[in-house]
């Protein structure tokens, strides 16, 4: 449990997406513009992350490692399908949204119509795919990965909605003219992860 | 394959017009500056040139064969699960690419590690795939291809440059500053690599004179 903890606030926190990895941000900047857009496209990246992040994982454990398809037959011991991760983590990805996509669209039109124009776009955001990435190097179990996505997923949504809101202030600013847009941007999003890069400092207690 | 059907028609081969698909892309139609696509690999792995000319040489081999081979097929793909096809086609080339490094430079892939196989998702390549090669013939799409991997190969290389120089004070892991030289950490941080990008498009808007609202 307290381990869980560990990889929920250091997904958060330390190893922010955007911030320590630098992934997703092409979206990132696309929708930072506007606080509400930036918030609907961070709730699911939140939803999309916590739920592709396990299945991956199972997919990978369970499908590709080495020896992971012992459970169908022992002879399958020496089987390796590692090569195959990259096209069997974007399929489940895309599928995935574009399965989420058609559920929300028949249930619940009000959330679609609020989540709805920015999960075709998620399929391509880089956090979802980093983050199934980056499982096979960190041995996870499946709480554990389940964390991970989830955790990844908050502290997304909190750099892109606190930089939504920085922009929003922004349009105030008398910013030179050639700097306007990208150029301020990328300099208000260094100056935030260094903001954030406090946090490396901190020793989890548990 | 290309070069046949491209000398059936009457354009020559490297017309002024494809000259400017190759050429448009370094400058003022720059995949990183202008386009803002692919931003997430031009912050992550320009901490060294090794690292970051192998990234290039990589999104290069990807951008220009996905590009070609999706233009190549571009008739055949039902529109409606496009996206998948393309991003099965460029998982693919992703794979190799991944494959070679790991067989050649052991390394520098390790080093790179998430980010290689970012590059299926690299907003590079699936934008140009959907804005251009859907739509346009191979040779276009191979030009096409060409100058905007260059466009964002010499962008990464110029904050890699940067960085390495002033981080670590070596190039390509060469000391090349005085050993008096105390490397700054400041330029090893990710957060250096998105400023030094701010200030590379600040110079390069305020010399086209593009200005975004």
């Amino acid at each position: 449990m307290e381990n869980l903890l560990n990889i929920f606030v250091r997904s958060i926190f330390i190893d922010n997406m955007i911030f320590a990895y630098f992934l997703g941000m092409c979206s990132y900047l696309a929708v930072s513009k506007k606080y509400k857009t930036a918030a609907g496209l961070g709730a699911a990246v939140i939803f999309v992350l916590a739920i592709t992040v396990p299945l991956n994982w199972l997919a990978y454990n369970k499908l590709l490692k080495e020896g992971a398809l012992t459970w169908l037959s022992p002879e399958f011991a020496n089987v390796d399908l590692e090569v195959l991760k990259f096209i069997v983590f974007i399929a489940i990805v895309a599928a995935f949204v574009q399965l989420i996509e058609m559920v929300i669209e028949k249930f619940s039109p009000s959330l679609y119509n609020s989540l709805g124009i920015f999960l075709p776009l998620i399929a391509v955001n880089c956090s979802i795919l980093g983050a199934a990435l980056f499982l096979p190097t960190r041995g996870y179990d499946l709480a554990e990965a389940t964390t991970f996505g989830l955790g990844s997923g908050i502290g997304w949504f909190l750099a892109v909605v606190s930089l939504a809101a920085i922009r929003e202030k922004m349009a105030y600013s008398d910013v030179p003219k050639p700097l306007r847009g990208l150029g301020i941007t990328f300099i208000i999003v260094g100056l935030m992860a260094f903001g954030f890069m406090s946090f490396q400092g901190f020793k989890l207690p548990f | 394959m290309s070069d046949n059907i491209e000398k059936k028609v009457s354009e020559p081969l490297l017309s002024k017009k494809r000259k400017q698909l190759v050429s448009n892309p370094m400058d003022t139609d720059n995949p990183i500056t202008i386009q803002v696509l692919g931003i997430c690999s031009a912050l992550a792995v320009t901490i060294a040139l090794e690292g970051t000319v192998i990234m290039a040489l990589a999104v290069f081999f990807v951008l220009v064969l996905a590009n070609v081979l999706i233009s190549a097929m571009r008739n055949t793909i039902p529109n409606r699960i496009r996206i998948i096809v393309q991003l099965v086609v460029v998982a693919s080339l992703v794979a190799v690419v991944d494959q070679v490094l790991r067989a050649y430079a052991y390394e520098q892939s390790k080093a790179l590690s998430v980010f290689v196989g970012l590059i299926i998702t690299n907003c590079i390549v699936m934008g140009r795939l959907e804005a251009f090669a859907m739509g346009n013939k191979p040779w276009d799409s191979f030009l096409d291809g060409v100058g905007n991997a260059v466009g964002y190969g010499w962008i990464i290389i110029a904050i890699a440059f940067v960085r390495e120089l002033f981080g670590a004070g070596k190039l390509f892991g060469q000391q090349v500053l005085p050993d008096s030289y105390i490397g700054n950490g400041f330029f090893a941080t990710p957060a250096a690599a998105c400023i030094i990008l701010g200030l590379i498009i600040w110079i390069l808007r305020a010399k086209s004179g593009y200005v975004e609202d």
